[in-house]
């Protein structure tokens, strides 16, 4: 019999979180900092929000587009926390967590061929869902020895004719960086320049430490050649509701609504409301969470530049990227050595793209306690081979 | 240095949760240096913003026999102390854990603890209900604790997650 599989999906690579979940799946006592999303359940009013609408009967369809109730309710909260406009009719669409948001972007932007520029560490859907799109990513490197930089001229170099789109990535995963508002300028006067559109997906936007979340939309002429990705899986806690949104100029919403009504026809609607109860009362909720993650990221950045695995400064998200390249390991030796003789999981950079060889993933979406001894296994890890830092 | 006030909210914020956080662990959850630290805790603790240092006991693990109740008072307040002199009478009672002065129907909200539901009858019928100014009280029994100080008591929900995620 032949492989009746497409050529397209052949080609795309297995992830390999998908290879070390396997590995740990099954083992006894491990400390994860692998996971990547909140330690905190979904906040209980907005729980039983959900449950009160299903004992209610709300258990149909919504309109394509989601709840009206529930647009009107981002469209406030993009122009109160971010100081930008969106029509809730016309410009924002509800998906089904931000992740289909980003496929429904990229396939209703992209021509066959057409680049988009991507950040290199990135999220491990990037690349395989602007190919599945049929996009060409075109990946640019964000690393410089043990940190994590943004160069312009970088992106400057490797834009073509058949350039079509950046996608940026803040506060990222899995690095944490994020970006400053003058770092953002620099992105919009090339999208500007050279005619480009920006798919920015701000998921991690509210967990943003040491200074305000710019979103890219705000920036003065960008809202037109910006689709802005978001949701309420990180922020508020809400990973397995699935809601996502995303927000951008009315033609681009009803080209992505094309496929949106055509695959999955709309959000759940108990979901729907979860999200719409987030939006009314969960604020303070987010502020709390937001405050916690703070002190662990103080906490493990701290930890791991004082083993000697120094850390690129995450000024947001959930994630530590120390770079653990003075070590005889690649990410993925180190990341399985350190599994089978300590029990702590951690990522390897090179899940996340070529330039994450050398780093390692780790999430601080755990408790301080084990985020406290997970530095104490990884440091004794080290001593026990003489690769602590007095040696 | 932050703002000193805000610094020591948030110090209090994390000894409130977990009292056993040396002033090194706090100093680098707040990216603050361990002498600041120090400093405000031995300053929090000589002007009694900090009064002690416990763990929240989930009684029900250790078959405690003692025995708690809540007590509602109804009194009447007096010129120029108000309710301060009655509650003071009241809370010098060692039996007292907690006593708050409260709004709604009545006046005074009491925590009290004995060895025996017979000691609490005891020093209901003879010394809260036989003060002075003390018009009436109300006496509620705990039968079982669902959460206590913030935490819920049955055996925790097990972890969901998936142990790696993207």
């Amino acid at each position: 019999m032949k492989d009746f599989r497409a050529e397209v999906i052949k080609n795309i690579p297995p992830s390999g979180i998908r290879a070390f979940f396997e590995l740990v799946i099954g083992m006894e006592d491990v400390i994860s900092l692998g996971v990547g999303e909140p330690d905190f359940v979904t906040p209980w009013h907005i729980c039983e929000a959900a449950i009160y609408s299903v004992e209610k009967g709300a258990t149909s369809y919504t309109s394509n587009l989601g709840l009206l109730e529930l647009r009107e309710k981002i469209a406030d909260y993009l122009c109160r926390k971010f100081d930008v406009s969106y029509e809730p009719k016309k410009e924002i669409l509800i998906t089904v967590g931000a992740s289909e948001a980003i496929d429904l972007a990229f396939r209703a932007i992209c021509n066959p061929g057409d680049e988009v520029i991507i950040f290199d560490p990135s999220y491990v859907a990037y690349v395989p869902i602007v190919t599945l799109a049929g996009g060409k990513p075109v990946v640019i490197s964000m690393v410089e020895g043990d940190d994590i930089i943004f160069d312009v001229n970088k992106v400057r170099e490797n834009i073509t004719n058949n350039t079509k789109a950046i996608f940026i990535n803040y506060p990222n995963n899995p690095t944490g960086k994020s970006f400053s508002r003058d770092e953002l300028i620099q992105i919009a006067e090339v999208a500007d320049e050279f005619d480009l559109l920006v798919v920015s997906d701000e998921i991690y936007g509210e967990l943003t430490y040491d200074y305000n979340h710019v979103s890219f939309p705000s920036l003065p002429g960008m809202k037109e050649r910006t689709i802005l990705i978001s949701g309420f899986s990180k922020a508020f806690a809400m990973t397995g509701w699935r809601i996502g949104y995303a927000a951008a100029p009315n033609y681009i919403i009803e080209a992505m609504m094309k496929i949106h009504q055509y695959s999955i026809l709309c959000a759940p609607i108990a979901s729907q409301i979860a999200a719409v109860e987030a939006l009314n009362r969960g604020e303070k909720d987010m502020r709390l969470m937001r405050k916690e993650y703070h002190k662990r990221r103080n906490v493990i950045v701290d930890g791991f530049n004082k083993i000697g695995l120094p850390c690129p400064h995450p000024e947001g998200a959930f994630y530590a990227f120390p770079s653990i390249k003075r070590l005889p390991f690649t990410s993925e030796e180190f990341c399985h050595t350190l599994l089978k003789e300590e029990n702590v999981a951690v990522v390897p950079g090179t899940a996340f793209g070529k330039s994450g060889e050398g780093f390692i993933r780790c999430a601080y979406a755990a408790s301080m306690e084990n985020i406290k001894a997970a530095l104490t296994r990884i440091e004794s890890f080290l001593k026990r081979r003489g690769l602590n830092v007095s040696g | 240095m932050k703002d000193e006030l805000h610094l020591k909210r948030e110090i209090l914020e994390i000894l409130s949760v977990d009292c056993t956080k040396t002033a090194s662990e706090i100093a680098v959850m707040l990216n603050q240096s361990e002498e600041t630290v120090s400093l405000l805790i031995r300053q929090m603790e000589k002007d009694k913003t900090i009064l002690a240092y416990r763990a929240v006991v989930n009684r029900q693990k250790v078959e405690s026999t003692k025995t708690q109740c809540i007590i509602e008072v109804t009194c009447s307040p007096q010129r120029g102390v108000g309710f301060d002199a009655i509650a003071q009478r009241i809370y010098k009672f060692p039996e007292v854990r907690s006593l708050f002065l409260i709004s709604g129907g009545f006046d005074l909200l009491l925590i009290v603890e004995g060895e025996t539901m017979k000691d609490i009858c005891f020093f209901v019928a003879e010394k809260l209900a036989t003060l002075d100014h003390v018009k009436g009280t109300s006496t509620h029994f705990l039968l079982k604790r669902y959460k206590e100080d913030g935490f819920i008591l049955e055996d925790g929900e097990k972890e969901q997650r998936l142990a790696i995620t993207p």
